[in-house]
């Protein structure tokens, strides 16, 4: 197969009353969809799509919920050779304002002829809108067409080629949503057949996910991969998951789940938070592979999710790990299939001052470093320093990649694709990190993005927001991540500059802040310190040197992580 | 209103959700709308409030139309003890 219709069509014909998917929603009946469904459904929006004049190969943006409309919104736009691109969904707590903000961003440089969402939903996207930009249509979820037998040879996804762009995939805020991954039919069918055997998928496996469809992991691993191979998914929302953890045991033992994806931060949240009580009935024993992804992999996360779970069937060796990007696709390495997850224990001081992960030495203080795996098929990995040369095993350097799976650039940004590609086509990963006979591990990132929950959080977004906070000097804020070891994710910190020593106006201003992030960016803060004036770190052309300013922070406040 | 419960809560959420023990919440501060109850910290209230008045919440209550305001959650821990 070499399109995304091409093989949409073939399941329909095929195996059309097949169970691809299972919608879970809490407190409903779940939703059965078969090939069939899926594809009638899908035509209704690709018919509406047609209708409205919509040309192949112009960008569709999906502002919809987890539910059957994103589903065929997004196979329709295939079917119908647009270029579907999700946006995650309003939250009540982020400010409408900057959501439009964030939108308009997205429309600036994706340039798409229409938007779909619920008419409920109309009124907070239309002032977004501007005469002359480039949305003809917003099309309304009550206004699709129904579902309806294709005819395959009128359908104009059938004219794309295997090169062309067939998905765009961003990261979330102002900042990552003006770069677009884009995807090629091609790139995405090379990757899920690297994945496959990395895997060992078959066609007795079932995926279960909570994971947004807008995340790289969520939107491969936990949509298109199943869908295009024939496995069943059972997928529920990333709403209701982090409301109720334990419905994803649940779920995997209704449906005899085999594999799911999860962030780190998940083993520590579902070790927490998930009740006995809730897991009565619960068996795992199917599950063969968790796989943490999109997070640095700690290993106590993982013994506290193997500590709360065994006694429900879950097996030690189905805790495996992975590296992805959606620059790649997404898998670049995958450990713990078929082969326990390495462990290397190294020495702390000689990783931080020398940049060396040296096996640790008996009596000296080290870090237990869990392998990201080895290279899927058709993946190379290679460690290089800031001039690219490759440096040897347990250097840290650069994490670069090639492969045959690669984007075809950002879209609309050759600036930004240049940005990240050197001679060769390697892709710069921005990841530091380490290998040791083909096993590859992650120690830090050299670009200043937090990624909090497996979410990216661009540190210029929350920063813009809090500058705008009365009192606060406008270019003198710095946000970083700072690693919170009991949620096993990253916590967001900002620093900000006032004149006021006035303890109760700090105070005022610290809780303004506080309010301006959280409403503006969806992201709730660990800590806001208030510094005087020429508290900052810059470097020498005058940028924020988050770095700097973060060390800087945990030596002064007491912070101790 | 149960004040009583009121201050309870409010000294709880402050202390171990929001990790700022010194934040004053008043009863009728938005908790779950305003972003001020984290997603993430969604699930710790209902744990809390079982343990605490074993009352449960189910998780398809955790959200603003079912309470919003820490009065309006004494008031559905009182109406279940």
């Amino acid at each position: 197969m070499d399109t995304f219709p091409q093989r949409l069509k073939q399941a329909y014909e095929n195996q059309p009353e097949l169970t691809i998917l299972t919608l879970l929603h809490a407190g409903q009946e779940d939703c059965p969809i078969s090939y069939r469904q899926l594809v009638e459904g899908a035509a209704g929006y690709a018919a509406t799509y047609q209708r409205l004049g919509i040309q192949p190969g112009e960008v569709v943006i999906l502002i919809l919920e987890h539910g059957q409309d994103l589903i065929f919104a997004f196979w329709g736009a295939v079917l119908h050779g647009a270029i579907p691109a999700i946006m995650p969904f309003l939250t009540e707590k982020l400010l409408p304002e900057r959501y439009r903000a964030d939108l308009a961003a997205l429309i600036a440089v994706t340039q798409p002829s229409a938007i779909v969402t619920y008419p409920e939903f109309e009124s907070e996207i239309r002032p977004a809108l501007k005469m002359d930009d480039s949305v003809r249509h917003v099309i309304l979820s009550t206004e699709v067409e129904g579902a309806l037998i294709p005819d395959f040879s009128t359908l104009a996804g059938f004219e794309r080629h295997p090169e062309d762009v067939v998905l765009l995939q961003h990261s979330s805020g102002t900042t990552g949503l003006q770069k677009g991954v884009a995807l090629s039919h091609q790139a995405v069918f090379r990757q899920l057949e690297n994945l496959s055997k990395a895997i060992g998928q078959s066609q007795e496996d079932v995926i279960v996910s909570w994971l947004p469809l807008y995340h790289d992991m969520g939107l491969i691993a936990g949509f298109l991969m199943p869908i295009l191979s024939g496995n069943h998914l059972v997928l529920m929302s990333p709403f209701d998951w982090i409301r109720a953890p334990y419905r994803l045991m649940q779920a995997v033992t209704r449906y005899q789940g085999t594999l799911s994806w999860l962030p780190n931060f998940a083993y520590y949240f579902c070790a927490q938070k998930v009740r006995d009580r809730q897991l009565e009935g619960v068996d795992l024993s199917s599950w063969r592979a968790v796989i943490n992804c999109s997070e640095p992999v700690r290993e106590d996360g993982h013994q506290a999710f193997l500590e709360k779970f065994s006694v429900y069937g879950l097996r030690s060796d189905a805790l495996a790990t992975s590296y992805a990007m959606a620059e790649n696709v997404f898998a670049v390495t995958q450990g713990g299939i078929g082969s326990p997850l390495v462990i290397d224990e190294i020495d702390r001081e000689a990783l931080q001052v020398e940049r060396v992960a040296r096996p640790a030495q008996a009596g000296a203080v080290f870090l237990r470093m869990v392998s990201c795996g080895r290279a899927v098929p058709n993946v190379t990995v290679r460690i290089v320093d800031p001039q690219n040369n490759t440096l040897a095993d347990r250097i840290v350097g650069e994490v670069a990649v090639r492969s045959n799976c690669m984007l075809s650039g950002y879209y609309h940004r050759p600036d930004a694709t240049a940005e990240v590609m050197i001679d060769g086509g390697w892709y710069l990963t921005g990841d530091y990190g380490y290998l040791v006979d083909g096993e590859l591990y992650i120690t830090g990132r050299k670009k200043d993005l937090i990624i909090v929950g497996g979410k990216n959080v661009y540190p210029q977004d929350l920063e813009k927001v809090a500058m705008e906070v009365e009192g606060v000097h406008p270019g003198r804020v710095t946000a970083f991540g700072v690693f919170d070891e009991q949620k096993g994710t990253e916590d967001v910190v900002i620093v900000a500059e006032v004149d006021s020593i006035d303890a109760g106006l700090r105070e005022a201003i610290a809780e303004q802040i506080r309010k301006a992030v959280t409403r503006g960016t969806a992201v709730a803060l660990r800590n806001v310190y208030l510094v005087g004036a020429g508290w900052m770190i810059k470097t020498s052309s005058g940028k924020n040197a988050r770095l700097a300013n973060r060390e800087k922070y945990l030596k002064e406040s007491g912070d101790n992580q | 209103m149960n004040q009583e419960i009121v201050n309870q809560l409010a000294g709880r959420i402050a202390k171990d959700l929001l990790k700022q023990p010194n934040r004053v919440i008043t009863a009728d501060e938005a908790l779950i709308s305003s972003g001020l109850i984290d997603s993430f910290s969604l699930v710790d209230l209902s744990l809390m409030v079982e343990d605490d008045y074993g009352v449960q919440i189910d998780d398809t209550e955790l959200n603003a139309e079912t309470f919003d305001t820490l009065e309006q959650l004494a008031d559905l821990i009182e109406s279940r003890q």
